[in-house]
Parts: structure tokens; C-alpha cells; sequence
């Protein structure tokens, strides 16, 4: 009888996993303020990137204030592959990284190892 | 806290519990047992795996996982079932909880290290500029930061000072060490009008030289800003971990309470015997090393062959480069030195002469140099001309003295204008590796002029090397037949294709491309088509910025023999890059099974604690292969492969 009730309280579990990771859920997108001619947005790093996207006016140009507070070390690097930037971004510090926006499209950017994600759309 | 100081404490915390377990047969006991564990576990739990839960939990809510998820869980799982099974008088096991916490962090500790030592390449680039330059301002020599220095000073360096900037040598020579720039280890003499590099080394002598590129734009500047590029950018190999990496932590979830109830509800095995296996799997499996694997492996790879001379744009180069075929040169600049000279004049020397120096006094055209250069050396003046046009890949028409004249190759002659003669002569010279041009006026060819370009000294050898590889070599040129096979016989080439106008070099690159994947060598601004289409560009640094700016690969030293040295470490990044991936994968595919105690029949299993150790070293393991990249010999037939 136990043995039953644990094996539905697993099957539960991986139905709940699936649901959680492998659902659609919203993806929270900002859109950076423009002020003086220079458009800002701060980026939280805990767990993933909030937002996780960020729509940036064309040839404005862009800051994005990354700031760290999550301890893990996999998310101590932030890379955008199509600018050639690689950031360290110690614990607590805010770090600014300016964003080239004179050619719009969709640009992808990543944790040092490559498991979050978060992208840039320039328009 | 630091990842080092959380690593110590639960090193320190652990050594108890690790005495009892090696001591434990011959009669020693903790003092204190459970309950010192207990205590030494639970100050574990809290400092040092404490940011573990605290990441997982946020990446949680976003409904993301990571490898912090899974240390989480294992070493929770571990830890909350001994505490019940204390209450419960049960065997316990927090050594488990506190052994994968120490052995996790040991992984993390070394591999932020490894890391850092893998992207450093670009910092020690940049620390190689000087910092000072000794300028002329108001008649003057004064020292200002490099900053301060604008283009158009004159700039002083003595013996073993850098040259801070790119400019031009006005007044001295010297022998420059351009080894950190072009990776060439012999001193190069330069002599006024030279240019110089900044960031080079000066040796023996003192020079003033005109500040031309500064700030952002010298030489080292761009290099720095390619590499930094090329370290970060992405490999198509890449987007399979991309997809993997996503959807890897909550599969192994589900794997790990699959285990549990496998164990738990069809084996009827006790709690904690199936806890003990799904933890193991939540514990071994590591996406890092998946991750990690890529990355590091470009970002060693491009640096090392930055130090070479050679920049690899982009991963996507690196990738293209291990398919490679055939290997399409460029003639002129690229196996020729691209300083064509006349050697003989046929015809009337001093009329062939003059009517050839008046019809290309304007043209832009590398043999039309050859033939100025000869006029000065004759000293022949040439006569005013007018309606002067250049017809393209053919040669240029004016009219002189009031009568139509012209000069340039076969294909601007009409066929009975031309006595046999002179047509027998052209053959012969043509054979002689020479680029033969007819000079005609009226309907008459008056003569004809043979221009040589030689070849470099290092072509044969970088040629041989290539086809060593087992590649294919051809020649693309605009040049005749027979010439284009002179050249080609003297360095070894195996197959030609004549009489290409520039127009058309990317259209014959595409057709080598029906068979096979093609790089394609060039340096002029009519190569940069064909740079473009190729799979692989290979732009020589002595070309134009437009040819360097269509090729995925530059080679600074302006020598042949680097395509080769190009060709083995793209191929060789590659294969680390494949390599890590390999273990990468094998690692999880094999280490899950074994954890999940598939093999418990044969009497192979792997306890939490082994699984901890396992998968701290996997990514470790992948990081280090990254770095050992850098002292690996690179393979290539070439004398002096770096």
C-alpha cells in the first residue's frame, strides 16, 4: 500500500518537472528607457537573467547594467558571441556593458558555460 | 563568501567523518557518533552548500535548472533522509551530503581557475603596448601617455624601447623584433620610409617615424578586437549542447525518481538503498562539461594561433576549415611576391618602350608599374596621349599621336595583326613563366614586352605541405595559360585555371565548390569576392583591408607557408573541441546507467560520494584539455612550424 502511494507521489513529481521546466511560460521582456540620448536597463542576474529579453531602439546608444547577486559560479561570466564581449561579473557588483545598436536584429547572449540564456532584439 | 573559503570549510568539517569511515573497521568511533555528524553536516549544508540552494531555487522560479539544482538536491536528499533515519534509528548517512558538497567545490576551485588561465590571451595581448611615447611637439622631444599621441607626430624610440604606434620610419633605421605582432622570430631591418608596428620592439638602433594609425586603430588594437571576437563567438557544433543543456537538468530529475521507484517499488529494495542510487544519478550527472566544452576550446585555440601570426576569425571558420578539400591561390601577392618587373623588350626596344610608357602613364594596373619603373630606369619620357580607357582584364587603348593605340594581352588583339614571328617569341616567353602584353598602333603590333613576377621562395614549400595533407591546389588567375602553368610548375600547383577576369574568381570558386569545400588564398581587393564565397577566406596581412575584412582567416606574416600552420591548428582546435564533447557525453551517458545501479548485478555500482568525485573532475577534466591545447605540437611539414 505504501509502495503504491509513494509510486504515485513520483509519478506526480515527474508530471509536475515536465510541466514546470518544459512548459510554456511567459518570458519576461523589457524595453530599455531612453533618456539624453542614451538608452539604460538594468539586468538582474539571480537564477537566470530578468528580463531575459530586451528590445533596444536602433542607433541609440545602449547600456545594460548587469548586476550579479546569484552565488553561482556558472553564471560568473556573461558573453555576447556577436559583440566579442566576455564579462566577468563579481557577486553584488553592477557591470556596464555598452551595446553597439547601429545594426538591428535579434542578438543571443550566454552564461560563461553556456546554460542561460537571454537575448537582445535591436529595432 | 568565496567559492575557495567555502571549499575549506567543508574540507576541514568533512576530515571527521572521513577518519570514521576509513577508521570505522578497526574499532574507532567518532566521539559523539550520529550526533557529531549531525552537527559537522548540518554547518556543511548551511555555509558551504548553501548558495548552492540559494541559485537553484532562484533559477527555480524561473523555471530554469542548472548543475547548482542538482548538487542541491543530492546533497539535500542525503542529508533529510539521515536526519529521519537518526529519528527513526536507522543507519544514516550524512557523510554522503558533506563528501559531494567538499568534492563539488574542490571541481569549482580548480576549474575557475582553469578558466581564467584559458581567457587571459587577450590581456596579455593588450599589456604588450607601451605606455609612454617620447614625441616632437614645438621642436621638442617630450614624453606623453600613449593616450595623448595623435596621428601625424614624430615619434623618437631608442634601442629596446616599443614603438608605441603604426606609423612610417623619416629619419634612422633600425632592426625591429615584430615577434609579438607576426609571431616571425627573426628581426626585421627597417630603413626610412618602412613602416613600423606599435608594440614591436625595437632593437639596435634609433629612429623618428610619423605616427599614422593610433588608439583603436593600430594594428595590435585590431588583432586584440578580432581575437576577443573569435574567443567568444560561437562553433555550429555548439547548438547541440545549446539544446542539450536546456532540457538536461529536469531529465535527469526525472531519471533520479524513475531510479528511486524502480528500486524502491518494483525491486522492493529498502529507502534508503533506492535513495542511495537516485542520488547518485541526481550527483554524477554534469552539464558543465558540456558546456564548458566549446568554449574553451575556441577561446585557447584562436589565442595560440593569434601568437602565431595567424587570426582565426570565428568558430564557425575553425569548423569549416576540417572539411576543406581544395585550396585555391590567388597568383599575384600570394605566390608571386606581386612586384612584377620587365625583363625583355621585343621589337624596336626604345619605340616599344616609349609607346608603351605614354599609353599606361595613367593606369593603375600592377604590370603597368613594371613598365614605368623600366621607362625611369631608361629614361623614357612618356608622350601626352588622349581618349584613354582601360578594357577590363584585357588591357587599355588611347590614341596617340593621332593615331589609335594600344597595349595588353591576347585578348585585345585581333588575330592577323599579330606576325607569326612575334607570335612565336610571346609562346616562348610565355613558357618562361613571363606575362607577355603586345604594344600595337594603327593595326600593326609593334612589339612585345615580357613582365615577370617570381615567385616567392617559401611557395614550393608551403605548396608541399598542403598537398602532404592530401589537398587539392589550384591557381586562379587572370594571367595566360602558359604563363599561369609556368608559375605553377615552378611551385607545384596541380591544376590552373588561366585567363579569369577578376569579375569571375568567385564564380570559379563556386564551381570548385560542386566537389568539395574550397579556401581560397588572396590578397587584392579583386580577391575579396572570392574570399567571401569560399568556405574558408585566407586573406594575406599584406593585403588590402578590404580582402582581410572578407576573410575568416588572416594570415600578418604575409607567408605562404602559414596556410598550412593555419589549416593544423584550426584542425587541431577542432578536434579538442570534439574530443571534449566526446568525454563530455560518454561521461553522462556511461556515468548515469552505472549510478542508477544497472550494473549492481555484476557488483558495479558508485556510491554519492564517488558520483560527487566523478563529476567535479568531468568538467575539470574538459577545462584542462581546453588549456593543454596551448602546449600541444602542432603538426605541420613546414620548416619552423611554431
Amino acid at each position: 500500500m505504501l509502495r503504491i502511494l509513494v509510486l504515485i507521489i513520483g509519478l506526480l513529481l515527474i508530471g509536475f518537472i515536465t510541466w514546470w521546466f518544459f512548459g510554456k511560460h511567459a518570458i519576461a521582456t523589457e524595453t530599455a528607457s531612453v533618456a539624453d540620448d542614451i538608452q539604460q536597463i538594468d539586468v538582474n542576474v539571480n537564477g537566470g537573467y530578468s528580463p531575459e529579453r530586451i528590445v533596444l531602439k536602433r542607433g541609440v546608444p545602449a547600456t545594460l547594467n548587469f548586476t550579479r547577486r546569484d552565488p553561482s559560479s556558472c553564471l560568473d561570466r556573461v558573453v555576447f558571441p556577436d559583440f566579442g564581449i566576455n564579462r566577468e561579473l563579481p557577486k553584488g557588483e553592477q557591470q556596464s556593458i555598452q551595446i553597439d545598436t547601429s545594426k538591428a536584429g535579434e542578438y543571443q547572449w550566454a552564461c560563461g558555460m553556456d546554460m542561460f540564456h537571454g537575448k537582445l532584439i535591436i529595432k | 563568501m568565496s567559492i575557495t573559503s567555502r571549499f575549506w570549510i567543508s574540507l576541514i568539517l568533512s576530515l571527521p567523518m572521513l577518519a570514521e569511515m576509513i577508521l570505522h573497521p578497526f574499532g574507532w568511533m567518532l566521539p559523539g557518533g550520529e550526533w557529531t555528524m549531525l552537527v559537522l553536516t548540518t554547518v556543511i549544508m548551511a555555509v558551504s552548500a548553501g548558495p548552492f540552494w540559494q541559485s537553484a531555487w532562484a533559477s527555480f522560479k524561473k523555471h530554469h535548472s542548472n548543475m547548482d539544482t542538482l548538487v542541491a538536491i543530492g546533497t539535500a536528499t542525503a542529508y533529510f533522509y539521515s536526519v529521519y533515519a537518526m529519528i527513526t534509528h536507522q543507519a544514516v548517512f550524512f557523510e554522503s551530503a558533506a563528501f559531494v558538497t567538499t568534492f563539488v567545490l574542490l571541481g569549482q576551485v580548480f576549474e575557475e581557475r582553469m578558466r581564467n588561465n584559458a581567457s587571459n590571451a587577450v590581456e596579455k595581448l593588450v599589456n604588450l603596448q607601451a605606455k609612454e611615447a617620447n614625441v616632437m611637439r614645438n621642436g621638442e622631444l617630450i614624453k606623453i601617455p600613449l593616450s595623448e599621441v595623435s596621428v601625424g607626430d614624430l615619434i623618437r624610440v631608442k634601442p629596446g624601447e616599443k614603438i608605441p604606434v603604426d606609423g612610417v620610419i623619416t629619419n634612422g633605421s633600425s632592426a625591429i623584433d615584430e615577434s609579438m605582432v607576426t609571431g616571425e622570430s627573426m628581426p626585421v631591418e627597417k630603413h626610412t620610409g618602412d613602416r613600423v608596428i606599435g608594440s614591436t620592439v625595437n632593437s639596435n638602433g634609433t629612429f623618428l617615424f610619423k605616427a599614422e594609425k593610433v588608439g583603436s586603430d593600430t594594428m595590435l588594437s585590431q588583432i586584440v578586437e578580432l581575437v576577443r571576437k573569435a574567443q567568444n563567438s560561437h562553433a555550429p557544433i555548439q547548438k547541440l549542447t545549446d539544446q542539450v543543456s536546456n532540457i538536461f537538468v529536469p531529465i535527469v530529475l526525472i531519471l533520479a525518481i524513475l531510479t528511486f521507484l524502480v528500486w524502491y517499488v518494483l525491486l522492493g529494495t529498502s529507502v534508503a538503498n533506492a535513495l542511495i542510487f537516485a542520488v547518485s544519478v541526481v550527483v554524477i550527472a554534469c552539464p558543465c562539461a558540456l558546456g564548458l566544452a566549446t568554449p574553451t576550446a575556441l577561446m585557447v585555440g584562436t589565442g595560440r594561433s593569434a601568437k602565431m601570426g595567424i587570426l582565426i576569425k570565428n568558430g564557425e571558420v575553425l569548423e569549416a576549415v576540417n572539411d576543406i578539400t581544395t585550396v585555391v591561390f590567388d597568383k599575384t601577392g600570394t605566390i608571386t611576391m606581386g612586384k612584377p618587373a620587365v625583363t625583355d623588350i621585343v621589337g624596336d626596344s626604345q619605340r616599344v618602350l616609349s609607346l608603351a610608357t605614354s599609353l599606361e602613364a595613367d593606369s593603375e594596373h600592377p604590370l603597368a608599374a613594371a613598365i614605368l619603373a623600366k621607362a625611369k630606369a631608361e629614361k623614357v619620357s612618356p608622350t601626352a596621349v588622349t581618349d584613354f580607357h582601360a578594357v577590363e582584364g584585357k588591357g587599355v587603348e588611347a590614341i596617340v599621336d593621332g593615331k589609335a593605340a594600344f597595349i595588353g594581352n591576347d585578348k585585345l588583339l585581333t588575330d592577323d595583326s599579330v606576325s607569326a614571328d612575334l607570335k612565336q617569341r610571346a609562346v616562348a616567353l610565355q613558357a618562361e613563366a613571363k606575362t607577355v602584353v603586345f604594344v600595337g598602333i594603327g593595326d600593326e603590333v609593334i612589339g612585345l614586352i615580357a613582365i615577370q613576377d617570381a615567385s616567392k621562395a617559401t611557395s614550393k614549400e608551403a605548396i608541399a605541405a598542403l598537398k602532404a595533407r592530401g589537398l587539392k591546389t589550384v591557381m586562379l588567375t587572370g594571367d595566360n595559360e602558359r604563363v599561369a602553368k609556368a608559375i605553377a610548375d615552378q611551385v607545384g600547383i596541380d591544376s590552373v585555371i588561366a585567363d579569369v577576369l577578376p569579375a569571375d574568381k568567385a564564380n570559379r570558386v563556386q564551381e570548385l565548390q560542386k566537389t568539395g569545400k574550397v579556401a581560397f588564398v588572396g590578397d587584392g581587393i579583386n580577391d575579396a569576392p572570392a574570399l567571401t564565397v569560399a568556405d574558408v577566406g585566407i586573406a594575406m596581412g599584406s593585403g588590402t583591408d578590404i580582402a582581410i575584412e572578407s576573410g575568416g582567416i588572416v594570415l600578418v606574416k604575409n607567408d605562404l607557408r602559414d596556410v598550412d600552420r593555419a589549416l593544423a591548428i584550426s584542425r587541431k582546435t577542432f578536434n579538442r573541441i570534439k574530443l571534449n564533447l566526446f568525454w563530455a557525453f560518454i561521461y553522462n551517458v556511461l556515468g548515469i546507467p552505472v549510478a542508477a545501479g544497472i550494473f549492481y548485478g555484476i557488483g558495479l555500482t558508485l556510491s554519492p560520494e564517488l558520483a560527487g568525485l566523478a563529476m567535479a573532475f568531468s568538467s575539470l577534466s574538459v577545462v584542462t584539455s581546453s588549456v593543454l591545447l596551448n602546449r600541444a605540437k602542432i603538426t605541420s611539414s613546414v620548416s619552423k612550424a611554431v
